[in-house]
């Protein structure tokens, strides 16, 4: 009966092994698109509408960060790579840049903090650890819990180039990985202080306003909102046929239609 | 005949791959972990790496021994918490425990070791970090937090290997103690735990192994602030949450930088390894299942 | 001497009572400890799970929709790590006790496995970026996923392997000799028909350790959601898109729902692996 029971699970083992590499069939395009999550979501959203209308194209879209997107992309190991910060003069060789949306970063502090605007200065010194009270900037005696992004990531770049200067945001902030790590953990401390995307942001945080002007679509398209980023595809070389279908379809009407849907600016 | 002994001497030849199969797959993650990360300690220089202090990718900065230090304290911290528990433990199913009790304790300890890291983590951010801050203040990301988690998680390797190690102690050792009017604990205590004690060192030291090397837990719930911690209930970012952080942003020198951070990881893990087999070796200990 | 000090001021009764409540009590608190955290997940997790949620694809990166995608994705690579991982670990254990003996081939494998069960899994997560995804060209894929995890599970199936194959008592070798085998014959019909149960028991042991890792594979399977059509395609496996919904915050309800799906596998491997390794000491060592 052993040597029966041995055969059977030999057989059953081939024909998986056999379907699982036999129906790789050249059915479909493979396009990678690989990068920032910041700008995720949204290539998820923007790949599932496009492959819903072109069934001969699947589009892998995976996260990692912006500093993965780029370096997949010179790889090759990525048709496209997603950042969602300007790329330095090094990490642009070889590699062409499409941008398709910016997008706001939102000052945030909990529903319980009666502060509502701060200065960029006042911003500056609190994130580098000048000012560690809110009663220093009008609120209530409270030390202040500053949470930042990790090194890299697109949002702490450009929160760091528009707002920092040239000092440093201090050593002992809290650094937690995302955009909605970062919310939760200023929702639930109300001496916390962080810096999330425009479109993830919702009633759990409180959003200030910078030098009197609020975040929203209209003061970031018009750029009285100082606190932005770009949503940039990146491309090595000439992009395959299938690849250069999508990024056309996403600057057409329909794509610009789902990039706004998303809470993010598309640039023409 | 002679067909036969050929297929038995080309079997054996490819068993021979099989087994030494583990050891070509290490040399390979050595090469390729050295080839990526051996750059940075080029640029950078490797003591500068080591024990620099400062970790700033951005402006080029890429010292980890804040990190080193971190991984050292959170692992510490655990231990210190698990080894009486998980000793306790280990001798009240090697020694006290009637059968039945040990019957449902055995289980329960090898589900403990298969929980997922991610999900221990999981638990550790939405249960304990909140409980952390409302109680000592500050985020609630915490050495202690992590280490809370991490004790939990090592509890198995310590208990199962040190089990093994006081069931290993021969009968008449026991016997002789009893004869002599000892009590069971009297016999615990002078007898069986020194006889023994290299197997339970070794699995501190497995456990060890396996603190230092957790990552998703560490990052979820450590708060990853590199600098070395003031208080227990200051953040820490240990190397293994260096790595796992920052590798999708990481390009450059940065990139090999954090393949410098697991060749150091690494090395830690090897010298403990080397320990535990230097005292396996020096008394003999078997500790059937002795993986970190 | 410090021994008999303490047993002037409390007698070796009173100690051993002490003692006992106190070992009583550390097993309760491992006990503890488990239904804690097994109870929180699943009463947290269990009323999201139903039949849609494991048979929906995620929407909206995972915030709401189900799992689908990740469960057959941890099957992919769960399986290709069983599939490659055994022949290898089977193989080095049938040469170490038929063929080697205790020398030096003997030492190295079996230090060769202890390490490699040692190394942390962020090492091999870097080492599958290195080597699989970009050396060998494989890409993000459900295969260089699983090729990571069937290294993570060699060393766990080599070594119950090699423990049930030489608990086999050696009458039965000499009997199938007697009657004219080779030594390959003999292993091949002998041996291994008596050590399955064991080699099956340390195949299941291996492929729970990988089926709960996340560290390992985050930088070898991606992390697309997209449904995988073949092992060449890049997944997501549970304890990853665990780890992305929890840290990325996506969804909290998601994250339980996933935890508990987790638990739940792992829990029946568990019992499984349990149940088969009673059910052979029982046969094969009388215990």
């Amino acid at each position: 009966m052993n040597s029966e029971f041995k055969g059977i699970i030999v057989i059953a083992i081939c024909i998986i092994l056999a379907y699982l590499f036999i129906n790789p069939g050249a059915s479909y395009e493979r396009i990678d698109v690989v990068g920032s999550t910041s700008v995720q979501p949204l290539v998820e959203k923007l790949a599932e509408n496009f492959t819903s209308s072109h069934e001969d194209i699947r589009i892998y879209v995976q996260g990692g960060g912006s500093g993965m997107g780029i370096r997949s992309t010179k790889q090759g190991l990525a048709n496209i790579g997603m950042s969602s910060k300007e790329l330095s003069s090094t990490e642009k060789k070889n590699l062409t840049e499409i941008t398709i949306g910016k997008e706001g970063i939102v000052i945030a502090v909990s529903n319980q903090n009666n502060i509502k605007d701060l200065s960029i200065e006042q911003i500056k010194n609190i994130f580098n650890g000048k000012i560690t009270n809110w009663k220093e900037v009008g609120g209530n005696d409270k030390e202040i819990h500053v949470i930042t992004r990790e090194e890299g990531s697109g949002t702490r770049s450009a929160f760091e180039s528009i707002v920092m200067d040239d000092t440093k945001i201090k050593d002992s902030a809290i650094v937690q990985s995302s955009t909605e790590s970062v919310k939760q953990s200023v929702a639930s401390d109300p001496g916390a202080i962080g810096f999330v995307s425009f479109a993830h942001m919702n009633d759990d945080v409180k959003p200030i306003s910078v030098d009197g002007v609020s975040p929203s679509e209209k003061t970031i398209t018009n750029e009285e909102y100082v606190l932005q980023r770009p949503f940039i595809f990146l491309i090595k070389g000439e992009p395959s046929k299938f690849a250069k279908e999508f990024l056309s379809w996403i600057k057409s009407p329909a794509g610009t239609e789902i990039i706004k849907k998303e809470k993010i600016i598309p640039v023409k | 005949m002679e067909k036969n002994r050929l297929s038995e001497f080309l079997i054996e030849k490819s068993l021979v791959i099989t087994a030494i199969f583990s050891i070509i797959i290490i040399l390979l993650i050595v090469l390729f972990i050295l080839m990526e990360g051996f750059p940075a300690f080029e640029d950078y220089g490797f003591f500068r790496f080591l024990f620099g202090m400062n970790w700033a990718p951005s402006d080029g900065e890429f010292g980890v021994f804040a990190m080193i230090i971190g991984s050292i304290y959170v692992t510490l911290l655990s231990l210190i918490m698990a080894v009486p528990l998980s000793l306790l433990c280990a001798i009240f199913m090697a020694e006290v425990a009637p059968n039945s009790i040990r019957r449902i304790l055995k289980p329960v300890i090898e589900t403990l070791s298969g929980i997922p890291s991610v999900v221990y983590g999981f638990f550790g951010l939405i249960v304990l970090v909140p409980i952390i801050r409302t109680n000592f203040g500050g985020t609630g990301f915490s050495m202690f937090t992590a280490a809370l988690i991490l004790t939990v998680m090592v509890l198995p390797t310590i208990i199962t290997i040190s089990q093994d190690s006081l069931r290993a102690v021969p009968h008449e050792y026991r016997e002789a103690s009893f004869g002599l009017g000892a009590t069971n604990w009297q016999t615990i205590r002078h007898v069986i735990f020194p006889a023994a004690l290299p197997g339970i060192i070794t699995s501190i030291i497995l456990g060890m192994g396996r603190a230092i090397g957790e990552t998703l837990a560490a990052i979820m719930i450590a708060g990853n602030v590199v600098q070395i911690p003031g208080s227990i209930f200051d953040p820490v970012r240990t190397l293994t949450a260096n790595i796992a952080l920052e590798m999708g942003y990481a390009t450059g020198l940065h990139y090999n930088a954090l393949f410098g951070t697991a060749i150091v990881l690494f090395l830690i893990i090897i010298i403990l390894l080397l320990i535990a087999n230097y005292i396996q070796h020096k008394y003999k200990v078997d500790v059937g299942g002795g993986y970190l | 001497m410090r021994g008999l000090k303490s047993q002037k001021i409390i007698s070796p009764k009173t100690s051993q009572k002490i003692m006992n409540a106190i070992f009583i009590i550390s097993g309760i608190i491992t006990i503890l400890i488990l239904v804690l955290i097994l109870g929180y997940i699943l009463i947290m997790g269990l009323p999201v799970v139903n039949l849609e949620f494991i048979f929906a694809n995620p929407i909206d990166s995972g915030a709401s929709g189900g799992i689908f995608q990740m469960i057959v994705s941890s099957i992919y690579v769960t399986l290709i790590a069983g599939i490659v991982a055994t022949p290898l670990g089977v193989g080095a254990a049938v040469y170490l006790v038929e063929y080697a003996g205790e020398g030096k081939i003997t030492k190295l494998t079996r230090f060769g496995a202890e390490t490699l069960a040692s190394i942390p899994s962020i090492v091999y997560g870097l080492f599958g970026l290195a080597f699989f995804v970009v050396a060998i060209g494989l890409g993000w894929s459900l295969l260089s996923g699983g090729l990571v995890l069937a290294i993570m599970a060699l060393p766990t199936i080599f070594q119950v392997s090699e423990v049930t194959i030489s608990s086999i008592p050696s009458s039965y070798r000499e009997g199938s000799y007697g009657l004219g085998a080779t030594k390959w014959q003999t292993i091949y019909r002998v041996v291994l028909p008596a050590a399955i149960p064991g080699i099956v028991t340390g195949v299941i042991l291996g492929m729970t350790r990988v089926i709960s890792e996340a560290a390992a594979v985050m930088f070898a399977v991606g992390s697309s959601l997209s449904m995988p059509l073949s092992i060449f395609d890049p997944g997501r496996p549970l304890p990853l898109h665990l780890y992305i919904l929890a840290t990325e915050g996506i969804s909290l309800e998601n994250a339980y729902g996933t935890a508990a799906v987790l638990v739940i596998i792992v829990l029946v491997l568990t019992f499984v692996s349990n149940y088969l390794v009673d059910k052979y000491q029982r046969k094969i060592m009388g215990r």
